[in-house]
């Protein structure tokens, strides 16, 4: 096996996640390494118009998707199940290629509540212990919203998002989010225009004495520079958002907001078909010494390294920690093991609205993260004591851009072929929006993963497998918000709703898209046997080994993850130039 | 780094070409996507333009099945007082042009075995192909049609065709050869509706028929001065290939 002149890091993955880690530690004077498995993309040529505004290579073929005939994942629902192969394209999205999931993102930008840092002490404190059923693994995260603040600030400025403040360092501001925590600056840029769904959602839900706000989101509303000189064009409602690279320099992207000035510095490297295996360790199993990797001709290359940070999707990081044994892996017989425990998704609740024919909705015009939004049933903002569940979500009125190819929402019963279809799409196209609610999903002893027994991927390494479904604590929750979406659509003036709203007695459905925000599995904690890094995202067994993504939440929020997921990487950064490179080692004492 | 460096160079090499000689930009696109010092670079130009001609001839399917795919095109999004057919906007081409993608050989999905029925909520577990789909869906229609009503599915009439595929849908009617439920609603009903609303440059969609008859401006993409206002919309659409209609 061949091997490379050692670096001092290397970042496993090159989306949002590895070019904040690589720019910060560049930044750092350390020489910097990233490995990409999939293709290198930028703006032009790949997401040029007209070239990417093709619903037929982008949506119906997945064309900023992983590419699963390479890897994928198996599913079940329980662990006495046989797991499936995830073998086309259905309930999420993982991207691939430089950028990753941050190309065909829809760029709503939330942070997350402090309250959902510290679940487990928050329900015990307002409903008791005995609120928290038979079998939730809920823990608090190990760090506080204070602590992240500066770091989601910092990554909002780096995307230019737009939106209004309603809570600017403990004032409460008017036209924003009256449940948002504190803020130590306004967004970037004001919200964007609101598309007619998101106007009567609006009007809608404030009649109805809930507390509409524009929902935060990377899609820029003005021109925009951001603090490290990329710019950002202005958003144009293209309707070309989620599933599709952006034509207008306006989604913010790794591409669009960091890169161009990562690649001028002469201490970063970036090599791309580079499918890394595992984390290779010292004989002890103590300190990593850098990474395995396929180059792009199929051939084992190995990457010695001072630091390993893994940056991939989801999937990938929680995989290596597995493959490459480090931590001990999750039993969910025993309770006992961490690395796949607290594996987590999000349910979401879509719900069509159909109007008369003189109400123009024009599902085409749209941007990924404009909306308008409610939190009057996020986390604990509304009492749960006679409800019986923990948790809640976001509803919203979001018109993200939809074409036909796409899927054209009817009202229930209409055909799905023939002439009888063809007056319904007729009748409806222009006169359909769509509310969703978004809700989070508790831990669950029997959720987690581990790797499969059977299946393998191109490269002969075992597929991870996923072991997840819903519980009836989530399922009540998600009646309760299927009611307010009933309510809501009403309200708006839709003359029939259609949709799916999960309720008791639903099963995990792999086909249809809900959501990519899969999330959990190397959680991040205080104790280090539930928890596989510390606070800094510092891997508990392994001093040199930082873990990002949303596989470190200890529970699925609400909330968009990718605010959260950029804010800890740049804590986790901070962390590393302040304290961890002056005296490598633990951060935290086990 | 070099793929970078790549990409600086295609930038001063547009540029340069640009400012020099006003060339068309499909031949400067191709130029650049060939190579520049012996890389080859991706394009910014579009899948190639192949809209629907009067005397296409199938690539994949026999003629048998071609008939099949037409007949059941007709059916499916058929001629009505709505709007255009299937058939008259292209969409069998569309069907037999994407015969010839990676997609339809598997080249997308995880097809490594061991394959085992699922319950449906794990989704597609078969290794056939779409291609292999197609010739297996068609042949089994054409069989159950023999043996009920004598005849290929060509033959029947409109109204028998229509009951044969909402039998099909339902799963009443199916085959032990492959479930047909899947074959209609997983590959045909969904390329059909593909070809239909696609862009004109994948071979349905003829002269965005299907975008007028809905009211879809196609890849028009700019909207900022319109999403505010809750109003018709008042252009036709553009293609990816720019022509208007």
């Amino acid at each position: 096996m061949a091997t490379n002149k050692p670096v001092d890091v290397v970042i496993v993955g090159f989306g949002w996640t590895g070019a904040i880690m690589a720019i910060e530690l560049a930044q750092a004077g350390l020489n910097v390494l990233a490995l990409e498995r999939g293709e290198d993309a930028t703006t032009v040529p790949n997401w040029a118009y007209p070239k990417v505004v093709d619903e037929i290579s982008q949506s119906a073929r997945n064309g900023l998707l992983q590419n699963l005939s390479k890897s994928t994942v198996t599913i079940r629902h329980h662990k006495d199940d046989r797991a499936l192969p995830y073998r086309q394209i259905g309930s999420f999205k993982p991207g691939t290629g430089v950028g990753g999931a941050g190309i065909h993102w829809s760029g709503v930008h939330s942070r997350v509540m402090p309250q959902e840092l510290r679940l487990r002490s928050h329900i015990t404190e307002r409903y008791g212990a005995r609120f928290i059923p038979e079998g939730m693994t809920l823990q608090d995260w190990g760090v506080t919203y204070e602590e992240l603040e500066p770091h989601f600030d910092r990554f909002e400025q780096v995307c230019g998002t737009s939106g209004k403040a309603g809570n600017l360092q403990g004032r409460a501001l008017e036209g924003g989010n009256p449940f948002e925590a504190p803020r130590s600056h306004e967004f970037p840029l004001p919200p964007l225009t609101d598309p007619p769904t998101s106007a009567l959602f609006a009007k809608a839900t404030r009649e109805l004495g809930y507390h509409p706000y524009p929902l935060p989101a990377a899609n820029a509303s003005r021109p925009y520079t951001n603090p490290y000189g990329c710019q950002l064009g202005p958003c144009n409602f293209c309707g070309f958002c989620s599933d599709y690279g952006c034509i207008n320099y306006s989604k913010a992207s790794p591409q669009t907001t960091i890169l161009p000035v990562l690649y001028r510095m002469p201490n970063f490297a970036l090599r791309t078909q580079a499918h890394v295996l595992k984390v290779n360790t010292d004989s002890a199993g103590k300190v990593a010494t850098g990474v395995t990797y396929v180059d792009a001709q199929g051939h084992e290359v190995e990457q010695p390294a001072t630091m390993v940070v893994l940056a991939a999707f989801h999937l990938h990081n929680v995989r290596l920690m597995l493959s490459s044994g480090i931590g001990q892996p999750y039993d969910p017989g025993t309770g006992q093991g961490k690395v796949g425990r607290n594996f987590c998704y999000q349910l979401l609740n879509s719900v069509n609205l159909f109007f008369d024919k003189n109400v123009y909705i024009n599902q085409f015009m749209g941007a990924g993260g404009v909306g308008q939004a409610i939190e009057d049933f996020y986390g604990d903002n509304f009492d749960h004591g006679k409800l019986g569940f923990i948790g809640g979500g976001v509803i919203w009125g979001r018109q993200t851009g939809n074409g036909p190819v796409r899927g054209i929402p009817l009202p229930s019963g209409s055909p799905a072929w023939g002439s009888g279809w063809k007056a319904a799409v007729k009748k409806n196209f222009l006169h359909t929006g769509r509310i969703e609610s978004q809700l989070s999903n508790m831990a669950y002893r029997g959720c987690y993963l581990d790797l499969d027994p059977t299946y393998r991927d191109a490269y002969g390494t075992p597929l991870l497998r996923m072991t997840l479904n819903w519980q009836d604590n989530d399922l009540r929750m998600s009646e309760f918000f299927g009611e307010k979406l009933s309510q809501i659509g009403k309200a708006m003036g839709a003359t029939s709703q259609s949709g799916r709203v999960l309720k008791r007695g639903d099963n995990w459905d792999t086909r249809a898209y809900q959501s990519t925000h899969i999330n959990g599995g190397t959680a991040m904690g205080a104790d280090p046997k539930t928890s596989v890094v510390n606070k800094y995202l510092q891997s508990w067994d392994v001093s040199n080994l930082f873990v990002l993504g949303a596989n470190v939440f200890a529970h699925g929020i609400g909330y968009n993850p990718t605010g959260l997921v950029g804010a800890l990487a740049y804590w986790s950064a901070a962390n590393i130039r302040a304290t961890y490179l002056k005296s490598p080692g633990p951060l935290v004492r086990g | 780094m070099s793929s970078n460096d790549g990409q600086t160079s295609r930038r001063d090499f547009l540029a340069t070409t640009l400012a020099l000689a006003p060339l068309a930009v499909t031949v400067v696109g191709q130029t650049a996507a060939q190579s520049i010092n012996g890389e080859q670079l991706p394009s910014s130009s579009p899948a190639p333009d192949h809209p629907s001609v009067p005397d296409y001839r199938p690539s994949y399917f026999t003629s048998a099945e071609w008939a099949f795919i037409n007949a059941a095109c007709a059916r499916i999004i058929p001629a009505d007082e709505h709007g255009p057919g299937a058939v008259e906007l292209g969409v069998p081409q569309y069907i037999d042009r994407q015969m010839g993608t990676p997609w339809a050989d598997g080249g997308i999905w995880y097809m490594q075995g061991p394959f085992f029925a699922g319950a449906p909520e794990f989704g597609y577990q078969s290794q056939l192909t779409p291609k292999q789909q197609y010739r297996m869906g068609i042949k089994a229609i054409d069989t159950l049609c023999h043996e009920r009503l004598n005849m290929p599915f060509v033959a029947l009439t409109a109204a028998q065709q229509d009951d044969v595929l909402k039998q099909i849908e339902k799963g009443s009617l199916t085959s032990t050869e492959l479930p047909l439920s899947t074959f209609f609603s997983g590959f045909l009903l969904r390329n059909v509706m593909e070809g239909y609303f696609g862009d004109p440059m994948y071979g349905g969609n003829k002269d965005m028929a299907a975008w007028k008859m809905i009211g879809y401006p196609g890849v028009r993409a700019d909207y900022l001065e319109w999403v505010g206002q809750a109003k018709p919309y008042p252009y036709g659409p553009v293609s990816i290939y720019g022509k208007r209609g």
